[in-house]
């Protein structure tokens, strides 16, 4: 990797506050969607596209990877950052599983704010708040974008 | 099987190295919802200063998959596959991953602990270039679901 020297502009740190919301986006998940990250990332297992194989085991449905809604949720913040290769640390706990209906598919929406900034190292925490419908499905989804 | 509680501290051998290609980085970029340039034009990401297109932040789950698969099929682990449900995932990178990039992880078992009759496994996959340099390190507590 060379050195980053003409990467799109970052956002101003100092023109950030606590609490502003940086970017909101809507996700149409399909059964297409969970194929096609199967295929993406090598996660095979059959919860995320066989409707048998996930009554057996007791699932409501089948079920979006953790995996891809983790994924999908930072690209509001990839692209407010500009460039994906400021996003220096990114965690989530999965809180609730993504039902995906074979008709009619899931929508998970996706709300970036800003939760704590270190102007010493120029470090925006963003906070997201994930959610199927009213539910939260992740947790403590917080990623740490450098901004210096 | 129960748990082996002597897990905690484990360091297993690094993985094969993995060589990422851009056709793969493009791919998983689209199954995230990825539509930053960066991610998926080399001439883009060329020109914010990287010599390949740049992967998304959750994509070290691919090469980190390959150290939880040495730790779930370790029989002297005890860990029981279909019990294992995801319970947090976290990315902590030194630098984003590059198409181009050759990466080899080395898990660690940082943590075995019991709730209840639960079980909750904390995996950290270091993983390094071709130079031996840090590049991202992923972090997975898995929960054991205890017998029924």
């Amino acid at each position: 990797m060379a050195a980053a020297t003409a990467t799109p502009t970052a956002p101003a740190f100092a023109a950030l506050a606590v609490g502003d919301v940086v970017a909101e986006r809507e996700f149409p998940l399909t059964r297409d969607s969970l194929v096609r990250y199967a295929g993406a990332s090598g996660d095979f297992n059959p919860i995320h596209y066989r409707d048998d194989v996930a009554a057996s085991v007791g699932l409501p449905g089948v079920l979006a990877h953790g995996m891809l809604t983790m994924g999908l949720a930072v690209q509001p913040v990839v692209d407010w950052a500009g460039d994906p290769g400021r996003i220096a640390d990114y965690q989530v706990r999965f809180t609730r599983p993504v039902v995906v209906d074979p008709e009619q598919g899931a929508l998970v929406t996706v709300v970036a704010k800003i939760g704590q900034l270190d102007e010493s190292a120029t470090v925006a925490r963003i906070d997201l708040t994930v959610k199927l419908g009213d539910d939260t499905v992740l947790g403590k989804a917080q990623v740490r974008v450098a901004l210096g | 099987m129960p748990l082996n509680p002597e897990l905690q501290g484990r360091v297993f051998p690094p993985t094969e190295p993995y060589l990422v290609g851009r056709e793969k980085v493009r791919e998983f970029a689209r199954a995230v919802f990825a539509r930053n340039p960066i991610n998926l034009d080399p001439e883009a990401a060329r020109a914010a200063g990287y010599d390949d297109v740049v992967a998304p932040p959750t994509f070290a789950v691919v090469v980190q998959e390959h150290t939880l698969a040495q730790l779930l099929a370790d029989p002297d682990a005890g860990i029981d596959f279909s019990r294992v449900v995801h319970g947090d995932q976290r990315f902590t990178s030194t630098r984003p991953i590059v198409a181009g990039d050759l990466l080899t992880a080395t898990l660690t078992v940082s943590s075995v602990k019991s709730l209840g009759a639960h079980s909750m496994v904390t995996a950290e996959s270091s993983i390094v270039d071709e130079t031996g340099a840090h590049v991202v390190t992923a972090i997975s507590t898995l929960v054991i679901r205890g017998e029924d």
